[in-house]
């Protein structure tokens, strides 16, 4: 009874202490410094992961145009690659060295650096206060030292890339013995130690801002938010914080291991080794238990990227369509599914690498099992936008865009998931291009649907429509044409990571192919410039948004004012009646999750 | 008819936490969850590597020294010392959350303070063993002991065994500075102030958590 008590005069001093710091707003909440840098409001920090994760995305894609010149122009020089690299481009050639580093910044970069922290970290705490109908997140204190934790992993990645030995360069997954000992590559000294540093700061941000996400959506739901009348953004925030909270742990237990061998002398992964001619002393360890650890986190992080992108396409979706979701519950159920699997699949990235088989078998049945949960979600979406009244708006067209890469990047994942066809497969282009498409390019476009389409909630501007339209166009073609032709050269044995393929007689066909996929890589690369500076633009110059509700959208971030304060409502935060999903219904084009029932809505049984 | 209704309280429709919790409770739980995985994803390691491993030194002929006892030969004494003292400062930080609901400031120091002296002890304890270990020629990379089959050992026994119980005695570190400070709080009568001693509660469940941890750190290490 105490507790009761004492948990609703909190919830009450809570609702009181944000709303006085609206009215500071008004008034006198001065600080650049509180207000702009060591911000406690949602808002502002999700706009700094956005900022932070724009300018990780240019570093990251612009490292994968400078291999791709690599890959695509072997025999050509570039004498302005020396003036920025180097000696790292020593004659305007990219050293292998060099391009393995770029490779592996590349995959490190987007997989943690974008689209874990710079996509989730900003919808999720744009979105879940405005959406649940809460004032700030449960922590925002907590939330604060979120983002300066990533900001922190960022500096120590970024100050890894001007060391004399270069960063890390063993791959975005850091094997050992390659990454753990110093002596056994140039960029495993210490490249590699800051590269640890930086992740394991990174995994301190995750937790800080995950444990936030779950707290915020279980307790401070405004009045009649129950979990069912959850957009799904928001389920989608919350089961991909799960998976966060649970499986980034276990990659940090992995990393304090690597650490331990790199510098203790221990053979947790280490087992009678040669490097350089010299025989070293560990024995014991195990390689393969790296790899486990690894991937324990790695699997969930693939999904850690796209439930959030799943979930902002499916609000984007339904309001751009004019029709409700089609299949609610299943969307939340499958989303569920892909939590469960997410955490069951870890080892079909190890089916050639000393698994046993027998093992294998049943790693390959759950896989396939994904499919299931992952095709009621297409399909859902398709018959969501089926006979709907269209509107081409740039998040729309983004989300359509998901639906499409998401469907073909997904099939080549079944082929992939099977261990049989794996072992053909594994280790080349085909690799690429499925991984790049299914979670790379999707998550790119989640992420710009969810750009575009809560932009005027973030700045109260619009971002220019001509350009975005040009960034979609430039952005679907160019995806498939890169990517998609990678397909045949996997299945013709093309293996991933090597140097220079015009020195193999089985590869040199692909000379054209890869010189044109580097072109479409260059064009599409100016192309997100063009998104860069649309969106830095309509900051400051965008046609103003006048109307609260710009979208016509059932959902409570637009019951907020054009350019909220830190606390979201003036006065009481309004109170929920219905799912987010009311549109043209009973003969209204859309009704927002605040209107109560009416009388006939009452007598047949809302949702 | 109206009262039935009214009184039967719907958990989950929003506005109040559906655990009749605070948020604060709640991230520390799901901190604890995040937290067993780290230290299951270092016991499963060590698991994997030992089963894999041929043979591996026992822990009676490795754990069998006692301060101030010379050479006698007291296989697990020590540890079981320090496991009763840990445990027993899990009893007293009961008895300090107990004093908590029952809004009794000084016994609420009192109790808090015996937890601290419980935790100070055991990370006393752990010092002593590892210099021990240590004067023995143990430590990361080094082992002198032999396989229980009286073959040459891996150093991954003593590889592991610094590494996790070092991970855990950080864990107990952090939990009696967190209790110090909330000692302090306590002292200055901030939660008086505040109505309640939730602070409280919420470091002990991370205390009890760091007992439940050393209970299988010390079932691994020591008994299997």
């Amino acid at each position: 009874m105490s507790n009761e008590a004492t948990l609703h005069s909190k919830e009450v001093v809570h609702g009181a202490h944000a709303h006085d710091g609206h009215d500071d707003h008004e008034h006198h909440e001065g600080g650049f410094i509180s207000k702009y840098v060591f911000s406690m409001d949602h808002k502002t920090i999700a706009k700094q992961f956005l900022i932070t994760g724009i300018i990780w995305a240019i570093i990251g894609a612009f490292f994968s145009v400078l291999f791709r010149l690599q890959l695509g122009f072997p025999d050509a020089t570039f004498p302005w690659l020396e003036s920025i690299l180097g000696h790292w481009a020593k004659g305007g050639r990219i050293t292998p060295e060099a391009y393995y580093a770029l490779v592996t910044m590349h995959g490190t970069i987007l997989v943690f650096f974008v689209l874990t922290a710079g996509l989730s970290g900003t919808f999720s705490n744009l979105l879940i206060p405005l959406q649940v109908g809460a004032r700030d997140m449960a922590s925002p204190f907590m939330n604060c030292l979120s983002y300066w934790f990533f900001f922190m992993a960022s500096v120590v990645m970024m100050s890894s890339l001007f060391v004399q030995t270069g960063p890390a360069s063993g791959g975005w997954t850091s094997y050992p013995p390659l990454s753990a000992l110093g002596d056994a590559s140039i960029g495993s000294k210490i490249g590699m130690d800051l590269w640890l540093t930086s992740m394991a700061l990174f995994v301190v941000s995750q937790l800080l801002g995950g444990l936030n996400y779950i707290s915020t959506i279980l307790n401070m739901r405004t009045k009649g938010m129950t979990m069912t009348k959850m957009p799904l953004t928001i389920w989608g925030f919350f089961f991909t914080a799960i998976l966060g909270v649970l499986s980034f742990p276990v990659l940090l237990s992995g990393f304090i291991l690597l650490l331990f061998d790199r510098h203790a002398g221990t053979s947790f992964y280490l087992s009678e080794l040669f490097v350089a001619g010299k025989a070293l002393s560990n024995e014991g360890g195990s390689a393969i238990l790296y790899q486990h650890l690894f991937w324990f986190l790695g699997h969930p992080e693939v999904y850690i990227i796209i439930l959030p992108a799943m979930g902002m396409v499916s609000e984007i979706l339904a309001v751009n369509s004019r029709k409700p979701i089609f299949g609610y519950l299943a969307m939340v159920g499958s989303m569920f599914a892909i939590v469960i699997l997410a955490f069951l699949v870890w080892a079909h990235h190890m089916f050639v690498t000393g698994l046993n088989p027998f093992l294998g078998a049943f790693f390959v049945l759950l896989t396939l099992l994904i499919a299931v949960p992952s095709a009621i979600k297409v399909f859902n979406w398709i018959t969501t936008i089926w006979k709907g009244n269209l509107r081409f708006t740039p998040g729309m067209l983004f989300s359509i865009g998901f639906v499409s890469t998401f469907i073909s990047g997904g099939l080549t994942g079944i082929w992939l998931g099977n261990s049989s066809i794996d072992i053909h497969l594994h280790d080349t282009y085909f690799v690429i291009a499925h991984f790049h498409i299914v979670m790379g390019v999707s998550a790119f476009f989640g992420t710009f649907a969810g750009v575009y389409h809560w932009f005027p909630k973030m700045f109260g501007r619009y971002m220019n429509n001509t350009i975005s339209y040009i960034h979609f166009w430039v952005t679907l073609a160019g995806a498939y044409l890169i990517f998609w032709p990678m397909h045949y050269e996997g299945m013709a044995g093309m293996p991933r990571r090597y140097y220079d393929y015009s020195s193999w007689e089985s590869f040199k066909q692909f000379a054209d192919l890869n010189h044109f996929i580097s072109i479409v890589v260059i064009v599409v690369f100016a192309a997100q410039l063009l998104f860069v500076f649309n969106f830095f633009y309509s900051i400051f110059k965008g046609r103003k948004v006048t109307e609260t509700n710009p979208w016509n959208a059932t959902t409570l971030e637009w019951t907020t004012p054009i350019n909220p304060g830190h606390g979201n409502w003036v006065g009481e935060i309004p109170e929920v009646h219905r799912w987010p999903y009311d549109y043209s219904k009973n003969g209204k084009d859309f009704i927002p999750q605040t209107v109560p029932l009416s009388p006939e809505e009452e007598a047949e049984g809302s949702h | 008819m109206d009262t039935a209704v009214t009184a039967k309280k719907k958990w989950w429709s929003g506005g109040h936490s559906p655990f009749n919790v605070s948020y604060g409770k709640l991230m520390m739980w799901y901190f604890l969850m995040s937290d067993v995985f780290t230290f299951g994803a270092l016991l499963i390691s060590y698991g994997t590597i030992r089963f894999m491993s041929p043979s591996w030194p026992d822990p009676n002929a490795v754990f069998k020294s006692f301060p101030l006892m010379g050479h006698a030969d007291l296989p697990l004494v020590f540890v079981s010392l320090m496991t009763f003292i840990l445990i027993m400062s899990s009893v007293t930080m009961v008895l300090a959350v107990h004093a908590g609901h029952m809004r009794d400031r000084k016994a609420v120091a009192k109790w808090l303070t015996w937890t601290i002296i419980g935790g100070s002890a055991f990370l006393a304890c752990q010092a002593w063993e590892w210099t021990h270990l240590f004067h023995e020629g143990a430590w990361w990379g080094k082992n002198p002991f032999l396989n229980v089959d009286g073959t040459q050992a891996s150093t991954n026994f003593t590889n592991f065994f610094f590494t996790i119980t070092g991970f855990h005695g950080l864990h107990v570190t952090s939990g009696v500075v967190l209790n110090i400070v909330i000692l302090a709080n306590v002292l200055k009568g901030t939660y008086e102030e505040r109505g309640h001693y939730e602070m409280v509660e919420k470091v002990g469940l991370y205390w009890h958590f760091v007992d439940l941890v050393w209970v299988f750190v010390f079932t691994c290490f020591y008994l299997l």
